[in-house]
């Protein structure tokens, strides 16, 4: 357990920020449809971090808390080294718990690593068994 | 158009914390068959898709269909029976709703918390700090010509308030509209909201307090402290904006979760506060936190009325406790210390972190929602509603804390929110036997 009250130490230049989408708000009362897996399961970087990385499509980001595979979706208006992923389950996987007395979770900011991944995005039921069972 | 059409005017639409209250809406056969003048959003939630159908159990891992009468008294067994339940949610229904839910929380000695938790909640710890020099979205209309938008994406988030209240409107001292404005957006990437902006100030993730005080640095005459440049932006950016602000008649700073969430969370926002009361030496100035669903504002109302307190109220001692960071959704479930919870009118299966749901999964969880969403996948009980503002009226706040009365539009077979929470707390008393 580090400081931040993780158990993995992330070595990474790239922050992940989450945030809202048009398209996420749209299903936000459908939720357990493909498309807003489509919308929200996703990951937007810049060209040159595709390119580094060598993404094609898939991606695992991950970071102390936690991981996830989503699609890389490239978005130059991102700048180098800060990925976006629409607020949602898959986000949530990854950020951070720690509220900081506040009762705010850590949202924004995030240290990651995102390496590309022939693996399938988790569709939402899947995603919420990995939190069923098992040991906090 | 069909001879049975229903035209409805002046609906207000119950998604985003706008309260957008000029939609028109066709009503066909006691169906909404359209919706016109409202964003993609409200349209996609006024015109609405497949519902839960049926009151659920769990049994054996299942979901099973069964009666109303048995979903509410599984229900109030399970709150009855509770140490320290929660009681989540909130933001997407009624003031009447809410009122009946802190009945129930004061009964059970449960905590009652809302979306601001993971939302507003540090503008809430911060404004309870400093106050909040603000107005209404009217005025703002009618007077502001200079607008920051400050860690918020509202083209995405609540894509008609630039068009209704901000950055396009005509008002009444701004006859000529966007022209008559000069409208900022500071964040930390592009997006469709800097595109439409005058100028685009790119802070570094993390960094907005450190902007904020070099700007109250430059009002306090004390610029020849500032480096040349402060989170990424350029000192000769930052005298500029100040002095923009000084210039003003009347500036608005509205902010969003890029102050709320990132790093020093409520700090940012009473660095923003204090710079808005500050400007407020040279000319008008105001701020205001863009409210997310469409009445966490009124829960905040209701809650402050009936306990003192905003969000976050542990009930648990027989009188109101509120310590956030304690008593606040996610701290009580990452230490794993509620032994129930009560889910309303939002969706902590896809808004909290894992950590949180974890726990959530190893204790009942009841639902009430019109809607099967990633709660569900943890709930024992699952209580279908109508969608209150389309199925059922009742009272909201807009995000400048104007209360609107959301209509009921058209009939429903499921009860609404506020009925349904009145029947479990009568279980639930009737359980208890007056103790």
């Amino acid at each position: 357990m580090n400081m931040a009250g993780g158990t993995v130490v992330i070595k990474s230049n790239i922050k992940l920020v989450t945030g809202r989408l048009i398209e996420q708000g749209v299903l936000l009362e459908d939720k357990m449809s493909e498309a807003y897996r489509d919308v929200v399961a996703v990951c937007e970087m810049n060209g040159k971090d595709m390119n580094e990385y060598n993404v094609k499509s898939n991606v695992r980001v991950k970071s102390e808390f936690g991981e996830v595979v989503v699609k890389a979706k490239r978005n130059d208006e991102n700048p180098p080294s800060m990925v976006f992923i629409p607020m949602g389950p898959w986000a949530n996987a990854v950020i951070g718990p720690n509220t900081g007395g506040c009762g705010m979770p850590q949202f924004k900011g995030i240290d990651v690593e995102v390496k590309a991944t022939k693996d399938k995005v988790l569709i939402v039921e899947d995603l919420m068994k990995t939190y069923m069972g098992g040991v906090d | 158009m069909n001879p049975d059409s229903t035209i409805v005017t002046d609906v207000v639409c119950p998604l985003c914390g706008s309260l957008c209250d000029d939609i028109t809406v066709r009503i066909e056969n006691g169906k909404i068959v359209e919706v016109r003048d409202a964003c993609d959003m409200g349209e996609s939630k006024i015109l609405g898709h497949d519902r839960i159908k049926s009151p659920m159990i769990r049994e054996k891992g299942e979901l099973k269909e069964v009666s109303y009468e048995k979903a509410v008294k599984k229900s109030a067994e399970i709150l009855a029976k509770s140490k320290r339940p929660l009681l989540y949610g909130w933001s997407s229904t009624t003031c009447e709703a809410h009122e009946k839910g802190i009945k129930l929380a004061a009964e059970v000695g449960g905590i009652v918390d809302n979306t601001a938790t993971v939302c507003h909640g540090p503008s809430v710890i911060a404004i309870q700090t400093v106050g909040l020099p603000s107005c209404t979205l009217g005025q703002i209309k009618n007077r502001a010509d200079l607008i920051v938008y400050w860690g918020s994406n509202q083209s995405q988030a609540h894509p008609r308030h630039m068009s209704r209240y901000s950055s396009f409107i005509r008002g009444f001292f701004r006859e000529e509209g966007r022209k008559a404005k000069y409208v900022v957006v500071i964040d930390v990437r592009d997006t469709t909201t800097t595109n439409v902006a005058d100028e685009f100030i790119k802070v570094e993730p993390g960094h907005d307090y450190k902007l904020l005080s070099a700007l109250r640095a430059v009002l306090a005459d004390k610029a020849d402290v500032l480096p040349d440049d402060v989170g990424g932006v350029p000192k000769d950016a930052i005298m500029n904006l100040a002095e923009r602000m000084k210039k003003a008649e009347f500036g608005v700073i509205f902010f969003g979760m890029g102050l709320t969430q990132s790093r020093s969370r409520y700090n940012n926002v009473v660095n923003a506060i204090a710079l808005t009361r500050e400007l407020n030496q040279f000319t008008k100035f105001v701020i205001m936190p863009m409210r997310g669903h469409y009445n966490v504002t009124g829960f905040g109302q209701v809650l402050t009325w009936e306990t003192g307190y905003p969000y976050a109220v542990d009930l648990s001692r027989g009188y109101a406790w509120y310590n956030p960071g304690e008593t606040t959704s996610t701290d009580v479930l990452n230490r794993g210390e509620c032994d129930s919870a009560l889910i309303i009118a939002s969706d902590p299966g896809a808004h909290f972190p894992g950590k949180s749901l974890k726990h959530l999964s190893k204790i009942p969880v009841i639902q009430v929602d019109p809607y099967h969403n990633p709660t569900t996948e943890f709930a024992d009980v699952v209580i279908p509603s109508a969608v209150a503002g389309i199925e059922a009226e009742g009272c909201a706040y807009r995000m400048d804390n104007v209360p609107i009365m959301v209509r009921k539009l058209i009939d429903s077979e499921y009860k609404s929110d506020e009925e349904i929470i009145d029947d479990v707390l009568n279980k639930v008393m009737e359980i208890r036997g007056g103790k």
